[in-house]
């Protein structure tokens, strides 16, 4: 491999990753920053890049303002209880705010929408709404490339590094990375900075772990570079400690919502028992969360968890009882039915459709499996990990507010969708309204500070040195040994990845581990990660693909390891069914309803963690 | 779910302006033309999440995906052909078994969209509100909800 060329691109706002956040934000950024140059950057093509690109069922953010279902603050309390008393009110409560005109502009772009016979929406849940979904990714990509350009569009090109200005490491200056497909170096200069890149699938162990690494639950392509890409410059973070294990039909991981929500089956044990019955006093124990309805998901899990760890399994979602109740033996209600199944796996997990065939599973018949799956870390769905932002000056308390609706701790530096923590339940609506505002806020920063920031010639040229060196290092050493796979100079990125997968899932409360770590086994596996992360230095590539992954491998070690480090400062067990502390086994409001938040320095190589309050706004 | 390309019905997308649409759309960088067959091939499959978006694009239908071997039975195939503005989907089951399904993708042709069309929101005298582009027309309700801060 020879050396790169070297690609500079100068631009005021630079967008990375163009998935729903991205691409809401090129769209915003364009209409408040006409004569901007706005950039976006992605690994992939943007019409099937990030995790809605296979396609969606459903909208799981939406509030129906103009309908009065909900209002903004019902929004608030509700994901709040959800995430067991921690969520920042004033990030929740200003994507709940928007987030239905984000939803009827993509109605207008060409998203299909199931409505009532009244010419409402159809409703799966409270916030839910069911739509024919499989091209949400397209159809949402397409503006946003028409607002940039193509011209301000860099596809097939992944971001490794943020770079931070020369004179102020607090100030951002751009990012660097790699062309997937041809070999060059490509350096953005930006005035700001927009991360709307992916939360972390395939930290943990996932239970399929040869061909079904790829079936992870949570997209395969999201490699927590939202987080990889933040933390190594000393971005603050907040809650890294939260995951989300998805309760989902067994190893083809497809969606339950429709099932539980909109179809109202039953999960039962071996024995037909129902958990949610049979461990209902469980809930007491959680207190006031547990006794609120909904549920939270992660009580949920652990009643289900509670059965399974008792030997009760398999676990049963009953398909044939709900659709037999539903269509009352009427053949034409039995086929609507099943075609609504049918389509929701269609639209967004194929591979549990593929599942279902393959095992001779018809939904009206035969009751399907379902399971609790291994850790994610994310920001948009059911988890809450990112940075520590700002919120909107009419929202947010002098505690959670610096300026600029959406900057982190760095100045000129924005995060949106997965990227932002303490703010979940955006899911696809949310993500791309999120995108949106960070991007306004965006235009208002670079209004304010028109320099341009300046990078240092010297860091350029080592991250360039550091991006390339799986690639120099192959070269050196291939003729080492007479396989490529076995060397004692390097590691590839599947071995690192095993490796990572491995710390994580047996020290830091992974599926084999049943979710449970304590005090002790957290820092084991951190001075492992720590080994993991000085091995990263001899990672080989042979080729820019498995450059790729080397560098998806990187995110993904800051997660693991942010993700421990958090998980051993937080003394209590605040989600059980997602983990548990065994060492400090109770929920304990009085010492733990605060917020976590670490910053990484990068000069000591050390970490800082503290609290910070959790502020009350809605009543 | 692996896919995995059928080397009689892939042309390698001759004369597709964008190469092989598999190749460029994968959103995991895994198809490429195979070095030897100049024919799509998937380099890694355990990478691959059965998303469908290089066999929905295929003009050839060249493209199939055989079930994850960790975990799917033999015998079973799902298929999507394109209609317009949607998918028609094939499922056969093991026991030979099938079932059609048509759903709609989207209610508009692709190409249609329009940017900031009738918005009110002014880009210099609103930027420093909380309005988003074009809330006044798409929010549904009058006002932006707010809350007094504490």
């Amino acid at each position: 491999m020879t050396a790169p060329n070297t690609h500079t691109v100068e631009c005021d706002i630079l967008i990375i990753g163009g998935g729903m956040s991205g691409c809401g934000a090129a769209f915003e950024a364009k209409y408040w920053g006409q004569d901007l140059r706005v950039v976006l950057v992605d690994k992939a093509v943007i019409e099937r890049s990030g995790a809605t690109g296979e396609g969606l069922s459903a909208i799981n953010c939406y509030m129906g303002q103009r309908y009065g279902w909900n209002t903004p603050s019902d929004f608030v309390k509700y994901v709040v209880n959800d995430m067991m008393g921690l969520a920042r009110e004033d990030l929740v409560y200003d994507v709940g705010r928007h987030v239905d005109a984000s939803v009827h502009l993509l109605e207008a772009w060409g998203l299909p929408i199931w409505k009532k016979d009244n010419g409402e929406y159809e409703r799966i849940g409270r916030w839910q709404i069911p739509i024919h979904g499989e091209s949400i990714k397209p159809i949402t990509a397409e503006p946003a490339r028409k607002a940039l350009g193509d011209a301000n569009l860099y596809e097939r090109v992944a971001i490794t590094h943020l770079l931070t200005d020369a004179e102020d490491p607090g100030r951002i200056a751009g990012a660097i990375g790699f062309g997937v497909r041809a070999n060059t170096c490509y350096i953005f200069k930006a005035k700001a900075v927009i991360i709307a890149s992916g939360g972390a699938s395939n930290v943990f162990r996932p239970r399929s772990t040869a061909e079904g690494l790829g079936r992870t639950w949570y997209s395969v392509f999201s490699t927590g570079s939202a987080y990889g890409l933040m933390i190594p410059i000393g971005t603050e973070m907040t809650q890294m400690e939260h995951r989300f294990v998805p309760t989902r039909f067994k190893d083809g991981y497809g969606p339950v919502g429709m099932w539980f929500q909109y179809f109202h089956a039953r999960v039962t044990n071996a024995l037909g028992e129902d958990y949610t019955v049979t461990r209902a006093e469980e809930l007491q124990k959680y207190a006031p969360y547990g006794l609120a309805v909904p549920t939270p998901t992660p009580l949920r899990n652990h009643q289900m968890f509670l059965d399974v760890q008792a030997g009760l399994g398999p676990m049963y979602m009953h398909t044939e009882e709900a659709i037999q109740h539903l269509s009352g033996g009427d053949p034409t209600k039995l086929q609507k039915v099943r075609e609504e199944a049918w389509e929701d796996f269609l639209d967004m997990t194929i591979a549990q459709a593929m599942t279902w065939a393959a095992q001779n599973i018809a939904p009206e018949v035969t009751p399907s499996e379902v399971v609790l799956a291994e850790p994610y870390i994310m920001g948009s769905h059911s988890g809450e990990a990112g940075a520590w932002v700002s919120g909107p000056g009419d929202l947010a308390p002098p505690e959670y507010f610096w300026g600029y609706n959406k900057m982190t701790t760095i100045q000129g530096l924005f995060a949106a969708g997965d990227g932002v923590g303490a703010a979940p339940h955006k899911f696809s609506s949310g993500s791309f309204t999120e995108g949106r505002l960070a991007a306004k806020a965006a235009v208002q920063y670079v209004q304010d500070h028109p320099a341009m920031p300046t990078l240092a010639p010297e860091t350029l040229s080592q991250l360039q040195t550091t991006i390339w060196a799986p690639l120099e290092t192959f070269e050196q050493y291939k003729g080492v040994s007479t396989a490529d796979e076995i060397n004692p100079h390097y590691l590839t990125p599947k071995q690192g990845l095993v490796r990572l997968q491995k710390i994580m899932d047996e020290y830091a409360a992974g599926t084999s581990a049943w979710y449970t770590t304590t005090g002790p086994m957290l820092q084991r596996g951190i001075e492992l990660i720590e080994m993991l992360r000085a091995d990263l230095q001899h990672l080989a590539a042979r080729d820019l693909h498995e450059l790729l992954r080397c560098w998806e491998l990187w995110h993904r070690t800051w997660v693991g390891e942010a993700h421990m480090r958090h998980l051993l400062y937080r003394r209590e067990t605040r989600w059980p069914g997602y983990y548990y502390r065994a060492d400090y086994p109770n929920l304990d409001d009085t010492h733990w309803r605060v917020f976590v938040n670490s910053r990484y320095d990068r000069l000591r190589d050390t970490w800082v963690l503290v609290t910070k309050p959790y502020i009350n706004l809605v009543q | 779910m692996p896919t995995y390309v059928d080397p009689q019905s892939c042309n390698a997308c001759a004369g597709v302006h964008q190469g092989p649409l598999c190749v460029y759309i994968c959103p995991n960088d895994l198809m490429i033309l195979h070095p030897d067959l100049n024919k799509g091939f998937n380099r890694e499959p355990e990478m691959c999440s059965e998303c469908y978006a290089c066999v929905k694009l295929c003009p050839q239908d060249a493209i199939g995906v055989r079930g994850y071997a960790d975990f799917v039975p033999l015998g079973a195939s799902v298929q999507p052909t394109r209609v317009e503005q949607g998918l028609r989907w094939t499922v056969r089951f093991r026991d030979g078994r099938e079932l059609q399904f048509t759903y709609p993708s989207r209610s508009t042709p692709v190409g249609s969209s329009t940017l900031y069309a009738d918005f009110t929101e002014d880009p210099v005298q609103d930027l420093r509100t909380q309005a988003l582009a074009g809330d006044a027309l798409w929010l549904g309700v009058d006002r932006l909800p707010t809350l007094n801060p504490r």
